[in-house]
């Protein structure tokens, strides 16, 4: 039974707009030239909604809401761009960079790297928060691929599109908190997965130098997404 | 099965009870088994063998008695005596005080405030019946109120007395009770399904395993009743490992209701099918949460997702989901059987019945008491509790465990409910209260629940992974003495930050016990930052130079 669709219409930064009853504010937002940031979000995937970069608040809600996982109601009042909001995500983004090791100036994505963009584009200039610092691993054991943990959000974009999209089910998450990381099967080296096809998916979705290709040397890490919304899109047809 | 079975079943129990004139009841709870009442019980069983009186005295084993603190417990019927503190060697002289006065040197004084002072319903069998025969329950009208929703209510008209009961959720919540089945009745599909979270995690909290060790038929008939209003046939429980004597009794009375035919197909010669399956949680904090108690029953990884949708609608295997704690269960049959008008007498105007309360820190009777909502505060840590050791003073007590807050002397006067202890920044939470005194650092405090939550944190969202991670750290600079006015300052924004901005629960909440301790005992952090002292003598502000 197909449910038909119906139009919605709400008001986002003091623009009426309208959207589908099943798209959310961060869709509805976009198609209006309306820029939220997001890190875990990726069109193609499932949402997650574990980043809250892409937070926005909500007329009659005292906390904020994520954008990316908030379907749109009809008569809702979004603000995206408040001070408010830009403090908190801010404070956001300065938590994940204390998390983990992020030296741009070392890193094979610098000047291609999500976070770095967020930092710039919400003018994140200092972190009052000390770095922790963990030593995390890095595995090599892949012919092609490298994954250095110390690069890695967690965004899950990896995992998600391993799953969704390839269907190999490789990477997954260990581990709670700020102990949680990203595994290669039941936590086996890359380069002895049985599961992993090789396709690179996860190294192209991956925000940072989390995932990146071999023989790569500073700032040459580039990524392509834009195979995620067609493949769907194709498979979608079919 | 019906109603003249069940009836018959009780009758007969009630009989074999009737021609012992004496019953020993020894809790065999998991607090008083610790410290073996289980050979106490065999003991008690041997006397009487060895003196041949098994003709008008029986010992059983019953659940929990309430005063923990003090076990092994026994009760003695019908002179209601209570024995504390009981060892095998006490054996011959309790039988011998059978027919005259008790033994004075263990009875506890019966109008002790401990006792006299609480009001029972969902801990009404505790202490009376063996939790693992299903016949005393039945004795004590159990089943009688899946019987008449099944054969003379519409789900409606259960659903209508919930509703007008004014329960609410004591999974932490209190949300309104009747309210969520409604929602479950009116969503629509195929297949639904009743969850009941046992999981309880929060430090300290015992409410939800002793009700399962104790008297777990009562959490299997509120389900099943539940079951019947929302239109599951379904029903899972979810209960932690640790709790391996809880999952035994469950498996226990599982199997016993399905053989009477309580549970299972045709439920009292009815159309309607009810079983209930365990699932085992690894102890997980956050499996407590709802969706990720639901994904960790689903076989994933225990990660809450955002709501809504909420379970009602969108549940286990995308189907509506009814989840309800353990007590909320609990509180049902004795509903359906008094009806909402006797329930709704307890309480207050918007928390209505009783609520079961865990009494643990520096309180005289630690243990498991229920008392009416709108008991004051000083009640329940002064009398029902026995006050704070001696020598010692009082300092704040607090509720809803790493979710929740402080509350101090000059509040303990407030009327216990959702709204009160919300108002004054904690929350009521599964019914954890942890008493402090004087010996107790605050910051210290606030840092115990704080590590709790990192450990814990599920780490899926940034604020509350590596906000929870930022905060000890603050903490713990802060109770070595390395503290600086900008980090109260630092941990004043992180606790807003985190608060508003987490994904789930956890996080949402993981502030309280920092923001709280922080309103009412700014002196000490103020103490520990600028006088490098900790107050308590709790810190040990010289230790380790890192940092
Ligand atoms: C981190 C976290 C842990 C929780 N743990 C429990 C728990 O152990 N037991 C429980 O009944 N509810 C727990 N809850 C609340 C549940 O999500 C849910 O609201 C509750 O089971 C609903 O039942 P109720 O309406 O009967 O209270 C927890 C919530 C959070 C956010
Ligand atoms: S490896 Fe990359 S894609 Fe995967 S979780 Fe880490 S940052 Fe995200
Ligand atoms: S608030 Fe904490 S526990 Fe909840 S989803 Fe976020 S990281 Fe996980
Ligand atoms: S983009 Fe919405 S939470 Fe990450």
């Amino acid at each position: 039974m197909k449910k038909v669709s119906q139009i919605q219409t709400l008001v986002i930064d003091g623009k009426e707009v309208g959207g589908r009853h099943d798209e959310t504010i961060l869709q509805v937002a976009r198609e209006n030239d309306i820029f939220i940031p997001t890190l875990c979000h990726l069109d193609g995937l499932t949402e997650y909604g574990g980043c809250r970069m892409c937070i926005v608040e909500i007329k009659g809600m005292p906390r904020l809401t994520p954008s990316c996982t908030t379907l749109i109601r009809e008569g809702m009042v979004v603000t995206t761009n408040s001070e408010r909001i830009m403090e908190y995500r801010r404070g956001i983004l300065a938590l994940l960079f204390t998390e983990r090791n992020h030296i741009c100036s070392a890193c094979v994505s610098n000047g291609h790297c999500e976070l770095q963009g967020l930092a710039l584009k919400l003018g994140l200039t200092h972190v009052e928060f000390p770095y922790i610092f963990p030593k995390m691993p890095v595995d090599a054991t892949h012919d092609r691929f490298i994954a250095d943990h110390n690069r890695c959000v967690l965004c899950s974009r990896c995992v998600r599109v391993c799953h969704e999209v390839e269907g190999a089910h490789t990477k997954d998450i260990m581990g709670r908190g700020i102990t949680a990381r990203i595994i290669t099967d039941l936590m086996q080296d890359w380069g002895e997965s049985k599961t992993c096809t090789g396709c690179g998916k996860c190294v192209h979705v991956c925000p940072t130098g989390a995932l990146t290709e071999k023989g790569k040397s500073v700032a040459e890490m580039e990524k392509r997404r834009q195979f995620l919304p067609y493949l769907k899109l194709m498979r979608e047809r079919s | 099965m019906v109603l003249e079975e069940l009836q018959e079943i009780a009758k007969i129990e009630n009989e074999r009870q009737g021609q012992f004139e004496h019953t020993i009841n020894v809790c065999v709870a998991a607090g008083c088994l610790s410290c073996g009442s289980q050979e106490l019980l065999d003991a008690f069983k041997r006397e009487i063998d060895k003196r041949g009186i098994e003709k008008w005295c029986n010992a059983k084993g019953v659940g929990c008695l309430g005063l923990c603190t003090a076990g092994p417990l026994v009760s003695v019927e019908p002179s209601s005596t209570i024995y504390k503190a009981v060892t095998v060697s006490d054996v011959p002289e309790i039988i011998d005080a059978l027919t005259g006065s008790p033994v004075s040197r263990l009875a506890c004084s019966s109008d002790m405030s401990f006792f006299k002072k609480q009001q029972k319903i969902v801990l009404e069998n505790f202490g009376a019946i063996d939790p693992e025969r299903i016949e005393e329950y039945i004795a004590r009208r159990g089943y009688e109120s899946l019987f008449a929703a099944l054969r003379d209510m519409t789900p409606s008209s259960v659903i209508e007395r919930i509703v007008k009961s004014g329960l609410r959720g004591r999974g932490g919540g209190g949300y309104p009770t009747g309210l969520k089945w409604t929602t479950v009745m009116k969503a629509s599909g195929p297949q639904k399904y009743v969850i009941c979270n046992a999981d309880e995690g929060d430090p300290g909290a015992f409410m939800d395993r002793s009700v399962l060790e104790s008297d777990p038929h009562r959490v299997l008939e509120g389900m099943a009743i539940a079951g019947y209003a929302v239109g599951a046939d379904k029903g899972f429980i979810y209960v932690r490992a640790e709790y391996p004597l809880a999952i035994k009794r469950l498996k226990k009375a599982i199997a016993q209701a399905e053989q009477l035919g309580v549970l299972g197909r045709g439920i009292f010669n009815t159309t309607f099918n009810f079983e209930i399956k365990l699932r085992l949680g690894a102890g997980a904090f956050v499996c407590g949460e709802e969706t990720a108690l639901i994904a960790s029953i689903e076989g994933s990884r225990g990660n809450p997702r955002p709501r809504p949708p909420y379970p009602a609608e969108h549940g286990l295997w995308g189907c509506p989901t009814l989840i309800n704690n353990v007590e909320t269960f609990a509180n049902v049959p004795t509903i359906i059987r008094n009806g909402s008008d006797w329930f709704a007498g307890f309480g207050t105007e918007k928390s209505r019945g009783t609520k079961v309360f865990a009494l643990a820190g520096r309180i005289n009777n630690t243990g498991l008491i229920e008392v009416a909502m709108g008991t004051t505060l000083r009640d329940i840590v002064f009398d029902i509790g026995g006050g704070i050791p001696e020598g010692s003073k009082f300092k704040a007590v607090q509720t809803g465990g790493p979710s929740g807050g402080c509350i101090t002397e000059e509040h303990l006067d407030i009327a216990v409910d959702y709204d009160s202890l919300t108002k004054l920044g904690s929350i009521m939470g599964s019914g954890g209260m942890i008493v402090m005194d004087s010996t107790s650092c605050m910051v210290d405090v606030a840092k115990f629940f704080v590590e709790f939550c990192m450990t814990e944190s599920c780490g899926k969202c940034v604020p509350c992974r590596d906000g929870s991670a930022q905060m000890y750290h603050l903490l713990n600079k802060i109770t070595r003495g390395q503290g600086r006015m900008q980090d109260i300052h630092l941990l004043e924004k992180l606790c807003d930050l985190i608060k508003n901005t987490s994904l789930c629960g956890l996080g949402m909440t993981m502030p309280n016990p920092v923001m709280s301790t922080m309103h009412y005992f700014k002196d000490e952090y103020l103490a520990h930052v600028i006088d490098k002292a900790c107050p308590a003598g709790v810190c040990n502000m010289k230790s380790g130079g890192r940092q």
